[in-house]
């Protein structure tokens, strides 16, 4: 068994991401976690969260998130739409006689509030969705999850990714696919970035684009190619162009196919897994104990 | 009676714009004087909302029926707020949609879609 040393005072924080969907960060990050001697798994992907289906966490806590939309009161409110004008996502419209708030397209910036002159805008809470907290074995499991039909999960990022964590924990940064603002949102605080990569053209396509992204974000990291076969692979012919490290390689195997879609842990299933995971993890330590020395 | 039509071009004989949030100009026909006014559609570089925005501008030009292809469910809901009709276009041609309405043979628009919200790419 590998030991794994943090830094004393430095808790740390891994994204895993990937571009594609269906790539392999959920197997990744979950894995990971569970191969670390503690971690906090963090389920960014509130759309679609999936992680807690592998580590059914026991003793949930449920805390509702909300954000603030303008209610507006009539009585006060003389029709000048200094607000609709105001309002660049077009939330707010002026319609016989009556202020009308599109609550979806509202993003909770609070400047039509600050603007009314008449102060008929006031602010009240709307519950976008929740974070779920939990924990199996070793790992504190968090669980962003965000109502249907709601525009933006990033103010339920940000609550999950404010969450405290321990100074011997490892968190474990689950991602949102694409590489659009709920993933950057996601990255922002992560002390190395992992990306999983498949060998599929449109695949790497996607991977070219979060590589793109963790460099402007300049952000440490590092390439896990995951349903490795034999042959040619694109994802490796595109890491050794853009020497991009990478960090460990995942087979294409039927039996990583039969226990991740039973909605089990690998590395909770079998010895020759862990070795996999635990040795990837003691990879990516000494990954960020390398850049923290370069970088100091 | 002014009625509305998102078009793509400031004539008569452009043809109608498949968008009403993002419609590059709107048409407003008066029936009663056969005269028509366009005006540019603000919404098209909107990050968000344009149904909205557009059906704003809509109702503002005092238009109380609109042609369209189709709609999505925000502008709809602005439109039928204010007491807006909406009717469904019978082929591209802006012409050839006056004539229909003015003759009674246009149909109420009854699919309202769920907008397009960040499916068209960004």
């Amino acid at each position: 068994m590998p030991v794994f040393t943090i830094m004393a005072g430095n808790s740390l924080k891994i994204a895993v991401l990937s571009g594609k969907g269906g790539t392999g960060k959920t197997l990744v990050s979950v894995n990971l976690a569970a191969a670390a001697p503690q971690a906090v798994y963090i389920d960014c992907d509130v759309e679609e969260p999936n992680g807690h289906l592998f580590f059914k966490p026991q003793d949930v806590a449920v805390k509702k998130i909300s954000v603030k939309i303008p209610v507006v009161d009539e009585s006060k409110c003389n029709g000048c739409r200094v607000c609709v004008d105001f309002c660049k996502f077009n939330a707010l419209a002026y319609i016989g006689g009556r202020l009308k708030v599109f609550e979806t397209v509202c993003h909770s910036c609070g400047g039509c509030v600050l603007f009314c002159p008449e102060k008929a805008l006031a602010e009240k809470d709307k519950v976008i969705g929740e974070i779920q907290s939990g924990v199996s074995e070793t790992v504190s499991v968090l669980t962003g999850v965000l109502n249907t039909g709601e525009s933006s999960g990033i103010p339920i990022i940000k609550q999950l990714l404010n969450a405290p964590v321990g100074e011997t924990e490892i968190a474990m940064i689950d991602c949102p696919p694409g590489s659009a603002c709920i993933v950057m949102e996601s990255i922002k605080d992560a002390d190395y970035c992992i990306l999983v990569a498949e060998p599929t053209l449109f695949g790497v396509h996607n991977f070219s684009m979060v590589h793109e992204l963790v460099k402007l974000f300049d952000k440490p990291f590092g390439a896990v190619l995951n349903k490795c076969l034999p042959g040619n692979n694109p994802a490796e012919t595109f890491c050794r162009e853009n020497e991009i490290q990478i960090l460990g390689r995942i087979p294409f195997a039927a039996e990583i196919g039969a226990i991740n879609s039973n909605a089990r842990i690998l590395v909770r299933e079998q010895p020759k897994y862990r070795d996999l995971f635990a040795g990837l993890l003691l990879r990516v330590m000494e990954e960020v104990r390398r850049e923290t020395t370069a970088h100091s | 009676m002014k009625i509305a039509m998102p078009v793509f071009n400031k004539s008569l004989e452009s043809g109608i714009a498949e968008s009403f949030g993002r419609t590059p100009y709107f048409l407003i026909y008066d029936m009663e004087e056969k005269t028509c006014a366009f005006f540019d559609n603000t919404a098209i570089a909107s990050q968000g909302g344009a149904g909205i925005k557009a059906a704003q501008a809509v109702v503002d030009s005092g238009a109380a029926v609109v042609v369209v292809p189709q709609c999505g469910e925000n502008a709809a809901n602005v439109l039928k707020e204010a007491g807006l009709k909406m009717y469904k276009t019978i082929s591209k041609s802006v012409q050839e949609n006056i004539a229909a309405f003015a003759e009674g043979k246009l149909s109420p628009l009854e699919n309202v879609h769920a907008g397009f919200h960040n499916h068209g790419g960004k």
